[in-house]
C-alpha cells in the first residue's frame, strides 16, 4: 500500500498548479446560476483554455491517477466546475468512445474536448425515472432516419445543449431491456421543444424535453439497435464512478471554512456541534482516501469502473447532506437567508441521493451485484 | 500510487486468517457448550471466567502477530503499522480475546512478550482488559476495581487516572473494529441468503438488503480510513479511522443482529459477542469524544 504518487504524476501536479496560478486570475467573474446563455460561454471558455494547455482529454486518455491529481489541484485552486459540459465531458464522451464507431467518435469526440458543443441526457422520463428501463419514447424507422416521439423530463442543461444522449424504444414487442437503443439526438432538430423547469433551490437547472416526430439519422445510434441497455450501463458507471470525486476536495475546504464561521461567530464554543465538525472531517478524509483505493483499484484493472461507484455515490451523497445540514446550525438563522453563502448549497445537495440513481435504487445495486443477495419480486 | 494491497501483504492476511480462522470456528471460542440434546435449552451452560489459552498465544506469537514491527535483528519480522493493520483486521475478525494490541506494544519493551510467552494488559484511557489474567501491566493498576464485563470474554478494571493515548493504540483497536465490521457483514449477508419466510429468501426484501448494502459500505469507507492512516501514520488520519472503524463495527454488529431475527438474539449465535466487544473497544483510548475533539482542532489548525 502506498500513497506516494510516481514523478512524472508529481511532476504534471507541479506543472498545472503552476497554470493554474497563471490562468486563473484572467478569468471574468462567474455569470449568475440563472443566466444560461452566459453560463455556457463561461463553462465553454474555461473548456477551450484547458484544451489550448493541453488538459482537455485528462478525464479519457490519462492514468486514473492523473485525473485525481488533476480534480484535486483545479478544485483546490478554485477553477471553475465542468458545469454546462458534464454530460458530454464525464458520460456520453466516454461512452462514445468506448462503443462509438471510428467515425462516431471523429464527430463527436473533438467538439465536446474544444468547448464547441454541449451534451445533455434524455435518459428519464415522466413515468420511468428509477425503472429507466420502462422507458416510452418510440423511435421507427423511416428509410435513413429514425422518427421519434415522446418525453424526456429532469433533463439538465437542455437548454443550452446541442446534442442529447437518447434512449429509445425501438422494438415494443421485446421484453423491456431489450427492446432499447441508444441515439444522438440534435437539440436542433425540428420537433423538439424545451421547457424549462424551476429547482427547489429557484434556478432552471433541468427542462421537460417534447419530441414530436424528431428525424434523427440512423448513423446516430451508438451500438446495435436494441442493444441500448447495454450502452446505458456503460454510460451510468461513468456517471456514478467519476462524476463526484472533485466535489469530495471541495467539500473538505467548505468544511475548514466552516469551522472558521464558528470561531467568528462564537458557536464553536459549543462542544456538541464542534464535534460535529469533527466528525464530517473524520467523514471527508474517509471518503477522499476511499477515492484513492478506487483510482489506485482501476488503475490496476483498467477499463470501464465498476459497481464501487454506487458504494461511494450512496457514501458522498449522504455526507454532502450531513456537510450543509452544519453549515445551517453553524449560520443559526443566518441560514434561511439565501444570501448567506452555504445555504443554495444546502439546497442543491438534496438532489444528490436522487439524481443519478436514488439512494434506494443505489442499495439494491450494492446488495444485488456486489453482494449476490436474490432480486426481489 | 499504489494504494493496493501488495503480493506480500495479501500472503500474511491469509496466514493469519488460516490460523485464527480455525481457531475461532471451534466454537467460539469455548463460551457455547456443545449442543447435548433438548435439556440444553433449559439449562444453559454456566458462565465461566473467560482465561486465555496459554498455548494459543504462544501461536499467535510463532506467527508474528506480536513481534511483526520489531528489526529482524530483534527477532521481528522488521514489517510495519500497514501490515500490523492486516493483522489485527483478522483478529478482528475471528474475534480473538485477550490483550493483543497492549501485547503487541509490549514487544520489544517487556521480555517473553514478542514470543507470547508472557501476556501484557494495559492502562487504556479508564480501563484495562484482561488484568488478572497479565502476567505484566503497563504501566501499572493502582486502585484498579472490578466491572461485571458487558463481554463475556473481555474481563475490565476501571483505573482512576486516564492514561497517555498511543496512537498505535488507537489505529492497532480500529483495525479490529473494521475486521468485526468485515465479519458482521458477512454473517449477515449468509443468513440473508439463506433464511426464508413468505416463501423466499430475507434478503429478497429490500429492508433487509438495504441493512447489508449499508453494512458493505460502512466496511469500504472504513476500510480506506484504516489503511490509509497506517501508510501515514498521522494521528489525525488515526483519529479519523476509528471514528469510522468504530461506526461499521458497532453499526454493522447491530444489523447484523436485526437480519438475525430472534436467533440474533440468543446466546447461542455469536452475533451478541461481536457486537460486545465493539462496545469495548470503542471506549479505548478516550472513546470517541477524544477523536472527534482531535479532528475538530485539526480543521482550525494553522488559522489563527
Ligand atoms: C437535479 C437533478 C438532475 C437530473 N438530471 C437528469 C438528466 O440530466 N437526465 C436524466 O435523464 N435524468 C435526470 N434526472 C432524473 C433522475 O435520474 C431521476 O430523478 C431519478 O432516477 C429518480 O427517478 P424519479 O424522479 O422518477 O423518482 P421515482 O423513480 O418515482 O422514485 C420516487 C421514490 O421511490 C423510490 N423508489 C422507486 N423505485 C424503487 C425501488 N425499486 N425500490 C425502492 N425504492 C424505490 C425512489 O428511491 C424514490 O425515493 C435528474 C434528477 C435531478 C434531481
Amino acid at each position: 500500500m502506498d500513497l506516494t504518487c510516481t514523478p512524472e504524476e508529481e511532476e504534471f501536479r507541479a506543472r498545472l498548479r503552476e497554470w493554474l496560478a497563471k490562468v486563473l486570475p484572467t478569468l471574468s467573474a462567474k455569470p449568475s446560476p440563472d443566466d444560461w446563455p452566459a453560463r455556457r460561454v463561461y463553462d465553454l471558455g474555461w473548456q477551450r483554455m484547458l484544451y489550448d494547455a493541453g488538459y482537455a482529454d485528462v478525464h479519457w486518455d490519462a492514468s486514473p491517477t492523473t485525473r485525481l491529481i488533476f480534480l484535486e489541484e483545479t478544485e483546490k485552486a478554485g477553477a471553475p466546475y465542468v458545469g454546462a459540459n458534464f454530460v458530454g465531458l464525464l458520460h456520453a464522451g466516454p461512452t462514445i468512445a468506448a462503443e462509438g464507431t471510428a467515425e462516431q467518435r471523429e464527430r463527436w469526440l473533438p467538439p465536446v474536448l474544444r468547448g464547441d458543443e454541449v451534451w445533455c441526457q434524455g435518459f428519464s422520463e415522466p413515468d420511468a425515472g428509477s425503472d429507466l428501463a420502462a422507458l416510452r419514447t418510440r423511435a421507427w424507422r423511416d428509410g435513413d432516419d429514425y422518427v421519434v416521439s415522446g418525453s424526456k423530463i429532469w433533463t439538465s442543461h437542455a437548454e443550452v445543449a446541442d446534442w442529447c444522449e437518447l434512449l429509445v424504444r425501438t422494438d415494443p414487442a421485446a421484453p423491456k431491456h431489450r427492446g432499447i437503443s441508444w441515439l444522438a439526438m440534435p437539440m436542433d432538430a425540428p420537433g423538439i421543444t424545451v421547457r424549462p423547469l424551476r429547482t427547489l433551490a429557484g434556478s432552471a437547472e433541468f427542462a421537460e424535453v417534447f419530441l414530436d416526430e424528431v428525424r434523427v439519422p440512423v448513423g446516430n445510434r451508438v451500438g446495435d439497435e436494441n442493444d441500448g441497455w447495454r450502452v446505458t450501463m456503460v454510460t451510468l458507471s461513468f456517471e456514478r464512478g467519476t462524476a463526484f470525486v472533485g466535489e469530495v476536495v471541495a467539500c473538505r475546504r467548505v468544511l475548514g471554512e466552516l469551522a472558521q464561521e464558528a470561531r467568528r461567530n462564537g458557536r464553536w464554543d459549543d462542544s456538541v456541534l464542534r464535534r460535529r465538525l469533527g466528525r464530517l472531517n473524520a467523514e471527508f478524509r474517509a471518503l477522499w482516501r476511499l477515492t484513492q483505493w478506487n483510482v489506485s483499484e482501476a488503475e490496476a484493472s483498467g477499463g470501464v469502473p465498476g459497481v464501487g461507484g454506487s458504494v461511494f455515490k450512496l457514501r458522498y451523497s449522504h455526507a454532502r447532506q450531513e456537510l450543509y445540514d452544519a453549515a445551517a446550525e453553524v449560520l443559526g438563522v443566518e441560514s434561511l437567508d439565501l444570501e448567506r453563502p452555504w445555504v443554495l448549497d444546502r439546497l442543491s445537495s438534496l438532489s444528490y441521493t436522487i439524481a443519478a440513481g436514488t439512494s434506494q435504487i443505489q442499495q439494491n445495486i450494492v446488495a444485488e451485484r456486489i453482494l449476490g443477495l436474490p432480486k426481489g419480486r | 500510487m499504489r494504494f493496493q494491497l501488495t503480493d506480500d501483504q495479501r500472503a500474511l492476511r491469509a496466514a493469519v486468517r488460516d490460523v485464527v480462522g480455525r481457531a475461532s470456528s471451534a466454537g467460539a471460542w469455548g463460551l457455547v457448550a456443545p449442543r447435548g440434546g433438548a435439556a440444553d435449552v433449559h439449562s444453559p451452560a454456566p458462565l465461566k471466567a473467560p482465561r486465555i489459552d496459554r498455548g494459543f498465544w504462544r501461536a499467535l506469537g510463532d506467527l508474528g502477530v506480536f513481534s511483526l514491527r520489531l528489526a529482524e535483528v530483534d527477532g521481528g519480522a522488521g514489517l510495519g503499522l500497514p501490515e500490523a493493520v492486516l493483522v489485527f483486521e483478522e483478529l478482528g475478525w475471528a474475534l480473538v480475546p485477550g490483550p493483543l494490541v497492549a501485547t503487541h506494544l509490549a514487544a520489544g519493551v517487556v521480555p517473553g512478550a514478542a514470543t507470547g510467552e508472557v501476556v501484557v494488559a494495559a492502562a487504556d484511557g479508564s480501563l484495562v482488559e484482561w488484568l488478572d489474567e497479565a502476567d505484566v501491566v503497563l504501566p501499572g493498576a493502582e486502585g484498579a476495581v472490578a466491572l461485571r464485563s458487558v463481554d463475556p470474554l473481555t474481563p475490565l478494571h476501571r483505573v482512576p487516572a486516564p492514561a497517555r493515548i498511543d496512537p498505535v493504540a488507537v489505529l492497532l483497536t480500529a483495525a479490529e473494529q473494521l475486521g468485526t465490521a468485515v465479519r458482521v457483514g458477512e454473517l449477515a449477508v449468509q443468513h440473508a441468503r439463506t433464511r426464508e419466510q413468505f416463501g423466499q429468501p430475507i434478503g429478497a426484501f429490500q429492508a433487509v438488503k438495504h441493512l447489508c448494502a449499508q453494512a458493505l459500505v460502512r466496511v469500504e469507507v472504513a476500510r480506506a480510513a484504516v489503511y490509509a492512516a497506517a501508510v501515514t501514520a498521522d494521528p489525525v488520519d488515526i483519529a479519523a479511522a476509528r471514528l469510522l472503524a468504530d461506526e461499521a463495527a458497532v453499526r454493522g454488529a447491530r444489523d447484523c443482529l436485526q437480519v438475525h431475527g430472534g436467533m440474533g438474539f440468543t446466546w447461542e449465535s455469536e452475533v451478541h459477542l461481536h457486537l460486545k466487544r465493539a462496545w469495548v473497544r470503542a471506549r479505548r483510548a478516550g472513546g470517541n469524544t477524544e477523536s472527534e475533539e482531535l479532528l475538530a482542532a485539526d480543521l482550525v489548525a494553522g488559522v489563527a
